[in-house]
Parts: C-alpha cells; sequence; structure tokens
C-alpha cells in the first residue's frame, strides 16, 4: 500500500488525516497532538491493541483494548458439567495450564470437602512449579523480541522445552495437561523422571548465569530498563496488581505464602520482593522466583521418592473405580478418568479459591445449585488483573519506551481475554 | 484467625450489613445497595485495600442480580489471608449501581466487564465502555441466564432438531 504511506513527514500531514505504518495506525488529531494505534498484531505478544495518545513522541494517555481473544468461559463453563471445565478453562494459558485450572479444583473440592492424599498435592506442586518456569521463560523471550534482543528471544525458548519435555512425560500432554483432576491427579511420574528433573534444575541455574551476563546486567537493557515504567507502592496496591510485577514494587504478597494451598506450607523457599518498581525489577524478580521454584522442585522430588507407591487419588472416589482402573494404575501409574465424574453432582454452595499461578494471582468463584453443571463459575486470571497498569503506568513515558514497558509486564492477551 | 476477622467485620459493619456469613473460602457481606459505598470505605479504613473480584450472579428465578466485590489486602498480612465479598442485591430490570472504583481502583476494568457482560450500570464510573466484546455483542449481555448459548452439534441431526433456536439453515 505505497499510496497509503506517504512516510511521517509532518509539513505534508493535515490535521485529522490518518497514516499506516506496519502493525499502527496514526492520526493527527491536533498540530501536536497524534493518536497511535499499535496492533492488535505486533510483533511481541499480539492480540491486543494499544491506543496511545502522543504529545511528540510523549505518551500523554493509553487505552488497552484487549478482548480480541476472549472466549466466554464463564458462559461456556455454565453448560457443562465439572470435570470437563477443567479442559476449557485451561485454554486461557496453556503453557501455565496446572495453575490456572488448580483452584478451580481446589473450589470443586472445597464444596465436595474432600482434600486429596499427600502424593498428589506434591505432584501438583511439582506440575505447579514446572509451569511456573516454563512461564518465566516464555515471558523472558517475548521481552527479549520486544527488544529487538534476539538471543534472549532464542535461549529462554530453547531451555523451556527442557521443562515443557519434563511436563510431557509426566503428564503426556506438553501443554494443556488437564493435570488435576478432582481428590488427586491423572498419573504417577514415570521411571527416571525424577533424576533428569534433577539435571534440569541443575543446567537452569547455570543457565540463570548466562541470563544475567548477556540480558540482566547488559549495559544497553540496563539503559532501556533502569527506571522506566515505575510502579510505586503505593500504585501497585491501589491498582491491586499481581504476580511478580507486585512484588517487584515492594510489595510482598504470594498466595503460597500467604495462604499456602496444597504442601506449599512444608516447603522451604523464599518470595522474592524487589523495592524499585522499575522493568528492571519486574525482570529480576522472574530470574530470582526460578530458581526459588528450582529449589521447591528438589524438595519435591525428595519426598516423591519417598513415598513411591503411596495413592494419588482420594479413597471415596478410588473405592467406585472398577476393577480394570486399579489394573491400569497397578501396570502404568495412569488414573483413568473416573465414571464418578462423568455426572458428578455438588453440594449447594459457594467457594472461592486461589492460587499463584506463573503471572500472579488466579482467583475462582464456583456456586453449585446442586444439578451437575455449576451455577456460576467466576474466573479472573492474572494478565487481567495487570491489564489496567497499560492505562496508568504507561503515560509519561517516551513512546520508544512502550516496549521495553509492555514486554516488562509479562501481559499474556490469551489469560486476560478467558 | 478467620473467626476473629468474622467477629471483627460484624461488629464494625453491625448498622449496615443484613447478614455476615463465612461459606467455603470466603465472608460473604451482605448489605442494601444505598448502604455499597459506606461499607466499602469502612472495608478499606480496616485494611481490604483491593478488589480481587467484581463477581456478578443473575439469579434469574428471584428477579435480581447479586453484585459482590470480593476484596482482601495487600498491606496487611493479617488481612492478605481473609476473603470478604461485599455483596448487594439490585433489581434485574433497573440494574443502577454507584460505582465502587473511587474506593477502589482496582475495580475499573472489572466493573467495565460486568457492565458489558451483564448490562449492570455503575453510576459515576470514570470510563464506562465495553472492555472484553465489540460493542454490537455486549448489547446482548451474554452472562445473563437468559441469554441461551447455541452450540453447533457435532453430527447433522442434532444441528437440524433444533431450527427453532437459530441454527444454521444452510444444509436444509
Amino acid at each position: 500500500m505505497p499510496s497509503e504511506t506517504p512516510g511521517l513527514r509532518l509539513s505534508s500531514w493535515e490535521v485529522g488525516e490518518t497514516r499506516r505504518l506496519p502493525g499502527m495506525e496514526i492520526k493527527r488529531l491536533e498540530k501536536e497532538l497524534f493518536e497511535v494505534y499499535i496492533g492488535p498484531q505486533h510483533p511481541g505478544s499480539g492480540h491486543m491493541r494499544i491506543i496511545v495518545r502522543l504529545d511528540g513522541d510523549v505518551i500523554v494517555e493509553a487505552d488497552p483494548d484487549i478482548g480480541y481473544v476472549h472466549r466466554t468461559m464463564e458462559k461456556l463453563a455454565e453448560g457443562r458439567s465439572y470435570v470437563k471445565i477443567i479442559p476449557l478453562i485451561e485454554r486461557m494459558a496453556i503453557l501455565d495450564a496446572c495453575n490456572v485450572t488448580l483452584p478451580y479444583v481446589e473450589a470443586v473440592e472445597k464444596l465436595l470437602d474432600i482434600e486429596p492424599p499427600e502424593r498428589a498435592k506434591y505432584l501438583r506442586v511439582l506440575l505447579c512449579e514446572i509451569n511456573r518456569i516454563g512461564s518465566h521463560l516464555y515471558g523472558f523471550g517475548i521481552f527479549g523480541v520486544f527488544l529487538g534482543h534476539s538471543t534472549m528471544y532464542m535461549w529462554p525458548f530453547g531451555d523451556r522445552e527442557v521443562f515443557v519435555e519434563l511436563a510431557e512425560r509426566l503428564t503426556g500432554a506438553r501443554l494443556t495437561h488437564t493435570y488435576p483432576i478432582f481428590g488427586g491427579v491423572r498419573r504417577d511420574v514415570p521411571e527416571g523422571l525424577l533424576d533428569d528433573l534433577r539435571k534440569a534444575t541443575r543446567y537452569m541455574r547455570r543457565r540463570l548465569e548466562d541470563y544475567r551476563k548477556i540480558f540482566l546486567d547488559n549495559p544497553v537493557i540496563r539503559r532501556r530498563l533502569e527506571g522506566v515504567g515505575v510502579v510505586s507502592k503505593n500504585m501497585a496496591i491501589d491498582l491491586g496488581l499481581v504476580g511478580p510485577n507486585l512484588r517487584a514494587s515492594g510489595v510482598r504478597y504470594d498466595v503460597r505464602a500467604v495462604e499456602p494451598y496444597e504442601v506449599y506450607d512444608e516447603l522451604e523457599f523464599e518470595i522474592p520482593v524487589f523495592e524499585e518498581g522499575d522493568a528492571l525489577a519486574r525482570a529480576w524478580v522472574r530470574v530470582e522466583e526460578i530458581k526459588q521454584s528450582l529449589r521447591i522442585l528438589e524438595q519435591v522430588a525428595d519426598k516423591l521418592e519417598k513415598t513411591k507407591g503411596e495413592p494419588i487419588m482420594h479413597e471415596k472416589f478410588w473405592a467406585k473405580a472398577p476393577p480394570l482402573f486399579k489394573k491400569i494404575f497397578e501396570k502404568e501409574g495412569r488414573v483413568k478418568l473416573m465414571p464418578v465424574f462423568a455426572m458428578l453432582r455438588l453440594p449447594k454452595g459457594r467457594a472461592f479459591a486461589r492460587a499463584e499461578a506463573g503471572r500472579g494471582e488466579i482467583v475462582y468463584y464456583v456456586e453449585s445449585d446442586g444439578s451437575p453443571q455449576p451455577y456460576r463459575v467466576r474466573v479472573v486470571s492474572p494478565s487481567f488483573r495487570n491489564a489496567i497498569m497499560f492505562k496508568y503506568v504507561v503515560p509519561g513515558h517516551r513512546l520508544a519506551d512502550l516496549p521495553a514497558i509492555y514486554g516488562s509486564f509479562d501481559y499474556f492477551p490469551p489469560e486476560a481475554d478467558r | 484467625m478467620e473467626g476473629g476477622v468474622l467477629e471483627r467485620l460484624k461488629e464494625e459493619l453491625k448498622d449496615l450489613a443484613k447478614s455476615v456469613e463465612e461459606h467455603k473460602g470466603f465472608i460473604l457481606v451482605l448489605v442494601d445497595p444505598e448502604n455499597m459505598r459506606e461499607s466499602a470505605l469502612r472495608l478499606r479504613s480496616i485494611g481490604f485495600d483491593h478488589v480481587k473480584s467484581v463477581t456478578v450472579v443473575d439469579r434469574i428465578k428471584e428477579g435480581i442480580f447479586e453484585v459482590g466485590y470480593h476484596v482482601s489486602s495487600y498491606s496487611n498480612e493479617d488481612l492478605a489471608k481473609v476473603i470478604v465479598e461485599l455483596a448487594t442485591h439490585i433489581p434485574r430490570d433497573n440494574p443502577r449501581i454507584r460505582t465502587l472504583t473511587d474506593v477502589w481502583p482496582s475495580a475499573e476494568f472489572q466493573e467495565r466487564e460486568a457492565y458489558e457482560q451483564f448490562g449492570v450500570i455503575f453510576e459515576g464510573h470514570p470510563d464506562l465502555r465495553p472492555i472484553l466484546l465489540a460493542p454490537t455483542v455486549a448489547e446482548l449481555h451474554p452472562l445473563r441466564k437468559d441469554f441461551k448459548v447455541v452450540e453447533e452439534g457435532i453430527y447433522k441431526e442434532s444441528a437440524k432438531a433444533k431450527p427453532a433456536s437459530g441454527g444454521d439453515k444452510v444444509g436444509k
């Protein structure tokens, strides 16, 4: 479309005229005020449009236009039986599937008044932490793309493969694992997985040091991130931010510590908190969190070796399983889909559950009216709660800082849109 | 620990709350619509500083929307362990309620979501327009119980079986 792109020469640009650049549309609103439509297709994470108004090249207003991948999950959930909702909701963050489905499963378990056996809890934590590392590495890759740092795109995406493969061997699926189910998990650890897990943790620690050298301590990257997109502690609280974005602003809040679910209260780990609140701090929080996740993984591996052979499904359900199921479990360590789940009816009631997903806190409200389908499922994902940052943090920066700020938020549109 | 908060909430909101009861994972505080703002201000002053979820439930049989704010705390470590839902009932045919974005700025985008999905009008909201849906879809308020989802059948028979509900008529 050469006729539509006469360049950005200001002298020939009428007020009210729109010009196009790849992935952008720019309208001159006043002599010195431009409206720029960025996206929804752009080279970073995609599926999201930001409308910014520029005075010169300073952003005076930013309006995140989200919802391009909205799938009405809350509505669809009202027409499905409880167990079918798990594979539905995990589609909002396929790379973080265990973390985003776990609070839903917990909410249903609260309504059923059951608790999974201990080994199942450890297995859930195992996959949660593998997912968390995978999710942070993915975020780093996208961050690298935003900053034009191709090494930081290639390395984390390559290293993420290690953890995706571990998840595949544990669950049978690279992504969308549907691993935690009511009363337990679907599979036990296969032979040799825990040894490879320990190898992976050693490898990842080494790699984080490489990341520091090439990316986080790189003078060019530091100049682009330090003091950019600063969120003060009070602002982070007021905007209700979650996850690493919150902890980079000095708020010590992590659901794993505040309201420990599964077996997080038996594990030793720290909550990394940074005070600076800028884009660099948000990157550092993620690096430190990966280190803590590696620590958790090693403890979980030790524990799983000690509890070998213990049940991974709640006895109430397991007692009703056909003999064939028990045979398959003994042979392959696999729990087939329980017949009791097909028409599972929950007692009437309301439950609320939360968990710390890779990008932050995810909450579920589940209401049952006693029928096989829920009356209401409400889910608020971490990225949706962080979307408000675009509106309140971006203004005041130069347009050239936008990719650095966007990348540092680790914003994931499919998760926000649900 | 949670029992203490429950007692404290009953004490703080005794002139406003219709009921304070414990559910699985949260404490439900039910108030009249005109007392929402005052209750929210009190919760905020105790230390409930952010909104986790604006949860609207369509109770179509009773003809009401239940508008609830699930709130908790970042600044107070004891309150962070507790989740409180401040909820009220508003009529389905005139779903209007005062916004709480000035008390909790974190509710801004979630009130926009409740506006498009249920048609709840938050009076005084600084920027009330659809957020996830396209404007034409938002007018239908898809999360209301009387909005029926027409799902495509896997087999042709089942698609044919429901022509009245607006299934596709291409194949005849």
